[in-house]
């Protein structure tokens, strides 16, 4: 057996060789030359609208020669909730992860901050609302970007004939499509004449009171348009005030007219009442009337998406936004980063709005007035002050001001209508506060 | 002068045998053989079971960041909270009123079923175990629309008679009999099956000298079948106690603990607490209350059978 002996000098040639073939050697890029990216998507319910998502999403890879895998996360269940929590326990998962409402605060800590491609993002699609500085935002830090995917305004889906034949009010001169709302005169006071009126009539306003989301958000608005704040910017519990106190005897005067089962309501018992034709107003994104163009096209097309009614401290429309957020933990935050700002670009915004049939909404100023919305029907022009175009009403969350961690606790409790439905139910004022009070003081947690 | 030749290496050899000989000996013996045998069970059971609790007893010592131990300080604040001793009072009241209306109503069905003629009582064995074999979260799903607020079907057949239309899910009272009765519902057939296997196994020949004595047909149940089955029931009651306190899909598909946290038991609370109020330790505080409860459970019931066998 023959062994060939490697001499000092040929192992420095070899190695010079090697290093200078190295070099040299123009850079072959592969196909997934930037590495690998994952990213958890919310599973929208609008069929078609993932593939809009997957789409963009593999258009970037392909230009960036990166290897992209997506989840779609269900909300039913609280899937995409579990996962966050799951995801953060473990310190490892998707690299992108959208996150709703609270959730970029409840993982400040876990977050890449954003601030890089946010900045430049709101110079190009111009200033976002307050409701996603106040989610989306801790300090100077941004926690995730607004995804339009998922972001929604819960405002009221009115029946256009019930409304005009009960209450004696045209939504569709108050919300004219193509200009601005002339309403002046949609007050809290008109609201609640208008739900008295359509529950004479048979058909009453359908606004849940139970503990899940549309409710919570429906009360949250209303707690605002009164100046009604539980717990101040700063933490401190104020719920013993006396806008709190006018806000709750407003309730219970509209609770009057409200179906007798709406505090056993969750989020589709709203939307079922619309599409049954049973009610003449919900508080709910253009989804109802969607499902009521599918399943029920007669009721779809007296139906009309506008504003919140005006209270003595403004209106305000509960918003719901979505975010991308990066984990500081994911492995490619660069790639991740670039994928963001390719989603948020206007085209690509535009795309995703019009997978969904314009349920999902942009959270920036300038990007509120896409041709869809204007285009959507029947009937025609019956989303177009969906989006708020016109700055009518200010976006809001419920439980906001207080600080996002404890407005978390009391949005997911539902402290805001319990309230209502303990002072509704015959519970001294008084004893509603306190109670409303121990529970607040317990959300301080640390 | 020696009396035997020296073979210097037989002493480690016979060692070797010896341990060899052991390991075979340990290998038949029936212990180990049974304790290999459930190793991957244990396995898992560490994987599954063990780490999670020992996990979850360490998140319960944290603060709300999980970045601080506070020791007991999670359980001190839970105590000071009225919301807390409302889903204390109500998961006893869940569990024991449907724990004991399971144990009725199967030991009253298990009866029947004993009765019917054997050619026919495999059929209704398997009828009667089908709610506790569809998956309790999708039969719960049909419960909801029969709880419906709007549309229940319920109370659509209740109105031909001039009854309702019922609250189910929307008065504190109803919704509690509702989340209650489908516990019952789903979980009556685990103790039919259990306890007519433990029927099938009483000799008859003790109804027979009861006969003989002049026993009727209380006596022969009070006398005979009640203590024939007590072991058996004493299990099943204690099995379905743990699994009902710790119900969570029932409650949180019918009701979501409200209306105004009236339904909430412990890991329906924990859930809205820790995972989507974001204050994970707080949630497993209030997960991990049960551990006591149940603990106190197990060990009367539990001593009580240890008695009965030492008495046997």
């Amino acid at each position: 057996m023959s062994r060939r002996k490697l001499s000092r000098r040929q192992f420095v040639a070899a190695t010079a060789l090697t290093s200078a073939a190295m070099i040299t050697a123009p850079y072959v890029r592969g196909a997934y030359a930037a590495g690998k990216l994952t990213m958890g998507f919310w599973d929208h319910w609008v069929p078609g609208a993932n593939k809009a998502s997957t789409d963009l999403v593999n258009e970037w890879a392909a230009k960036e020669k990166v290897e992209v895998s997506i989840d779609y996360i269900t909300s039913q269940g609280k899937k995409n909730e579990i996962t966050i929590a799951a995801e953060a326990q473990a310190k490892s998962g998707h690299d992108i992860l959208a996150m709703p409402t609270w959730w970029p605060h409840a993982q400040s800590d876990l977050l890449e901050p954003v601030n890089d491609i946010m900045e430049p993002l709101i110079q190009q699609n111009g200033a976002v609302n307050g409701t996603v500085q106040y989610l989306g935002k801790l300090g100077d830090k941004w926690l995730g970007v607004p995804a339009c995917v998922g972001s929604q305004i819960k405002g009221p889906c009115s029946r256009i004939d019930l409304m005009k034949k009960f209450a004696n009010i045209d939504v569709q001169e108050m919300y004219p499509a193509g200009s601005a709302p002339k309403a002046d005169n949609w007050t809290t006071d008109t609201f609640l004449k208008a739900a008295e009126a359509c529950h004479k009539g048979g058909v009453p306003f359908g606004i849940g009171l139970g503990e899940t989301s549309d409710s919570v958000d429906t009360v949250g608005a209303f707690f605002l348009a009164f100046g009604a704040e539980v717990v101040d910017a700063k933490g401190n519990v104020t719920v013993k005030n006396d806008n709190v106190r006018q806000v709750l005897e407003y309730y219970k005067k509209l609770m009057a007219f409200l179906p007798p089962d709406a505090p056993a309501w969750d989020d589709a018992s709203n939307n079922k009442w619309l599409v049954s034709g049973k009610g003449a107003l919900i508080m709910n994104p253009p989804s109802a009337w969607a499902v009521a163009k599918r399943d029920a096209p007669q009721v779809a097309e007296q139906c009309w998406t506008h504003g919140f009614p005006v209270g003595p401290k403004g209106r305000f429309a509960p918003f719901l936004p979505y975010f991308w957020s990066v984990w500081n933990f994911s492995k490619n935050k660069e790639a991740a980063k670039s994928l963001l700002t390719h989603l948020s670009q206007p085209a690509s915004i535009e795309k995703m709005v019009v997978a969904s049939g314009g349920y999902d909404l942009p959270a920036f100023e300038k990007l509120t007035t896409l041709k869809v919305w204007a285009e959507e029907g029947p009937p025609k022009g019956t989303l177009f002050h969906y989006p708020n175009p016109y700055n009518h009403q200010k976006l809001s969350i419920s439980a906001s001001p207080a600080p996002p961690k404890v407005a978390q606790q009391i949005y997911t409790q539902a402290t805001l209508t319990k309230m209502c439905v303990r002072f509704y139910q015959g519970e001294a004022m008084e004893k509603t506060l306190a109670w409303a009070e121990g529970e607040l003081e317990g959300f301080m947690r640390s | 002068m020696v009396d035997f030749a020296l073979q210097p290496n037989s002493v480690p050899e016979t060692r070797a045998k010896r341990k060899r000989a052991s390991l075979r000996t340990a290998l038949k013996r029936k212990s180990t053989a049974a304790f290999l045998m459930t190793l991957p069970l244990i396995l898992l059971i560490s994987i599954m079971v063990i780490y999670p609790a020992f996990y979850s007893l360490h998140l319960a010592t944290l603060n709300k960041s999980m970045q601080r131990f506070v020791g007991f300080g999670n359980f001190e604040f839970l105590f000071k909270r009225e919301t807390f001793w409302l889903v204390v009072k109500q998961s006893c009241i869940f569990a024991i009123t449907a724990v004991v209306f399971k144990a009725l109503i199967g030991f009253i069905v298990a009866h029947f079923v004993h009765n019917i003629p054997v050619k026919g009582q495999r059929k209704w064995r398997g009828m009667l175990l089908v709610p506790w074999v569809i998956p309790p979260a999708m039969s719960t799903l049909a419960w909801l629309w029969l709880f419906d607020p709007s549309y229940s079907a319920f109370n659509y057949t209740l109105s031909f008679f001039g009854i309702g239309p019922i609250p189910w899910t929307g008065d504190a009272s109803w919704a509690r009999f509702s989340v209650i009765l489908v516990n019952i519902w789903y979980g009556a057939p685990f103790f039919m099956i259990m306890y007519l296997a433990s029927l099938k196994s009483v000799p008859e020949q003790l109804y027979e000298a009861a006969a003989i004595d002049g026993a009727n047909w209380w006596q022969r149940i009070w006398y005979v079948t009640l203590p024939m089955m007590r072991n058996i029931i004493a299990i099943t009651t204690l099995f379905s106690l743990i699994v009902t306190f710790a119900n969570f899909d029932i409650v949180r598909i019918l009701t979501s603990g409200g209306p105004l946290d009236h339904t909430h038991i412990f890991a329906t609370w924990a859930f809205r607490v820790g995972i989507e109020g974001g204050d994970i330790p707080l949630g497993a505080s209030v997960s991990l209350f049960m551990f006591p409860i149940l603990a106190i459970a197990a060990v009367f019931i539990l001593r009580d059978i240890n008695k009965r066998g030492n008495e046997a």
